[in-house]
């Protein structure tokens, strides 16, 4: 039993890095835009798929396999914005939002035909042999994917708590025209935005890889997880993502574990469309009077 | 002569809101733009500033043509503006607020010397100071005022934009709003001020127009026009 307990948690530690960094990712762009972005889980398998052929097939040494695979991402990303970020173009959030499934959908397909549908990975960074610990196993990769997650969420945190820089993309979203007058400029920031965003979704790929291995298809699903963990925790709020991630990832290991492996997403979506109709301000989000007045609205 | 506006002309889809509109700001003094609801005050701040397109017509800053810069260029020559509204970042605290004024600094000064200045902006405002770790959401109407002028003034402007400071604040409260600009003139700060109370514009301002559904109807000494009698009739009540 406790042996059970202590394996679902090692399976549910790197899962809820990957969910907690998609989520990340996505609470970054609607920090600087607004724009929910459900594209997002499409630069983790950019990030995999270009990582599986640099570095499994062309054994490219591995930090310049990182490089160019994040930097594939970075770029598809920034063509992004330019494609959804459409200020003052009378365009509402969900023209953008469609705008970004369909962005989804597309680098998925172009994915399938560039490469192929079949599943991939890449051998591990540190090997592959489990680490027992209290008859558990936990892969190397897992520490990896936990250590890495870490240190870019802390970094992410440092930047908008304690940058000007982080702080006037911080600014751009809440009023793009207060921003501008102030001498932001407003579009380089949320270009650095998508920069940033998708290059932390490619990281995730990178490292995911070798534990959970990747298709052309996979960033859709990841997107709908990154979403569900940013709306749990609070959209925009990054401490709220990381424990939304982690919170899903528990959630469906055990369900895994102690029900049944087929339950796992059942369980996600349950808990997000209560998270969506009850508290849409999620666990860390604002509980401004604003809100309520508008959940009365619908209600009535 | 700092700013200066030539036969300005904008419109509104089909609406003329600016009709050949020409004013000079003067280095060090406070020009006063005023007139109703609707005559196009708001609209010359946001010619001035890029915010809307501008059909005929130039604007020199310091005899550079900025007519066609957008806004984060034109803040970054030296216009500061404390826009309508206040558009205040509610969720951040007041420091950071002023922080962010001084966004364009960042760069080349020191962090020390940015903090050195909110202390000093801090003296003019003492309430903001106690209040310097509250959201900005959570200040009041005048305070949130006065953030939205030390935000401007942080960031060492050469001119600032007043667009309705005074509005929907109390009239004690205005007043007080009134004095500091005031002392921003003593200073030695240019400032436009637009504004709907026209006699207490007209109080502190050196010249002023009257502007009627976009043209410039009157100009002059601002003390002058308090003494007009078509401008005591329209906008002072008398």
């Amino acid at each position: 039993m406790l042996t059970d307990v202590i394996q679902a948690i090692f399976a549910a530690l790197p899962v809820g890095c990957i969910y907690a960094l998609v989520a990340l990712g996505v609470a970054l762009i609607y920090n600087a835009t607004n724009i929910i972005n459900f594209a997002q889980g499409e630069f983790v398998m950019l990030g995999g798929m270009s990582m599986v052929t640099l570095y499994g097939e062309m054994h490219v040494p591995i930090y310049l396999s990182i490089f160019a695979s994040v930097a594939i991402a970075t770029i598809i990303g920034m063509a992004l914005m330019k494609v959804a970020y459409r200020p003052g173009k009378n365009t509402s959030l969900i023209i953008v939002l469609i705008i970004t499934i369909g962005a989804s959908l597309f680098i998925s397909g172009s994915a399938m035909h560039i490469w192929d549908a079949d599943i991939h990975r890449f051998p591990a960074f540190s090997g592959e042999k489990p680490i027992v610990f209290l008859g558990a196993a936990i892969v190397p990769q897992s520490l990896w994917v936990i250590g890495l997650t870490f240190l870019l969420v802390i970094s992410l945190v440092c930047y908008f708590q304690f940058t000007i820089h982080g702080k006037a993309m911080k600014a751009c979203a809440l009023d793009r025209t207060a921003a501008g007058l102030l001498g932001i400029k407003v579009k380089r920031m949320v270009l650095i935005s998508f920069a940033m965003s998708s290059a932390l979704g490619a990281l995730a790929g990178i490292i995911m890889t070798p534990l959970t291995m990747i298709d052309y298809s996979g960033g859709m699903l990841l997107a709908i997880k990154g979403f569900s963990a940013a709306m749990l925790g609070g959209m925009g709020s990054f401490v709220g993502a990381v424990i939304g991630g982690f919170v899903f990832s528990f959630l469906e290991s055990f369900t895994a574990t102690f029900v049944s492996g087929s339950f796992k997403e059942l369980v996600t979506f349950i808990v997000i469309i209560n998270v969506l109709l009850f508290m849409p301000n999620g666990i860390m989000g604002p509980r401004s009077k604003e809100g309520l007045e508008e959940e009365e609205v619908l209600g009535e | 002569m700092i700013i200066k506006i030539k036969d300005l002309d904008v419109f509104y889809k089909n609406i003329h809101a600016l009709k050949k509109v020409s004013v000079s700001i003067e280095n060090g003094k406070i020009i006063g733009l005023v007139g109703g609801n609707g005559a196009g005050k708001s609209t010359m701040i946001k010619s001035i500033t890029g915010l809307v397109p501008i059909k005929n017509g130039k604007i020199f800053f310091n005899d550079r043509d900025i007519t066609r810069l957008d806004s984060a260029s034109i803040a970054r020559l030296g216009i500061s503006t404390v826009p309508e509204g206040r558009r205040l970042f509610a969720p951040m605290t007041v420091q950071d607020n002023m922080n962010l004024g001084a966004y364009l600094r960042f760069k080349n000064e020191k962090k020390k010397d940015i903090e050195k200045d909110i202390k000093k902006i801090f003296e003019l405002f003492p309430r903001l100071m106690e209040r310097k770790n509250q959201t900005a959401g959570t200040l009041s109407g005048g305070e949130q005022q006065m953030l939205a002028i030390a935000r401007a003034l942080m960031a060492k402007p050469k001119a600032i934009l007043m667009d309705e400071p005074s509005t929907g604040l109390a009239p004690l409260i205005a007043k007080e709003i009134f004095k500091v600009i005031k002392s921003l003139k003593n200073r030695g700060y240019t400032i436009l001020l637009i504004e709907q109370s026209a006699r207490m514009a007209l109080k502190i301002s050196d010249y002023a127009y009257v502007l009627e559904s976009g043209k410039i109807v009157l100009k002059g000494k601002a003390s002058d026009l308090l003494k007009d009698e078509s401008v005591q009739k329209a906008y002072l009540g008398v």
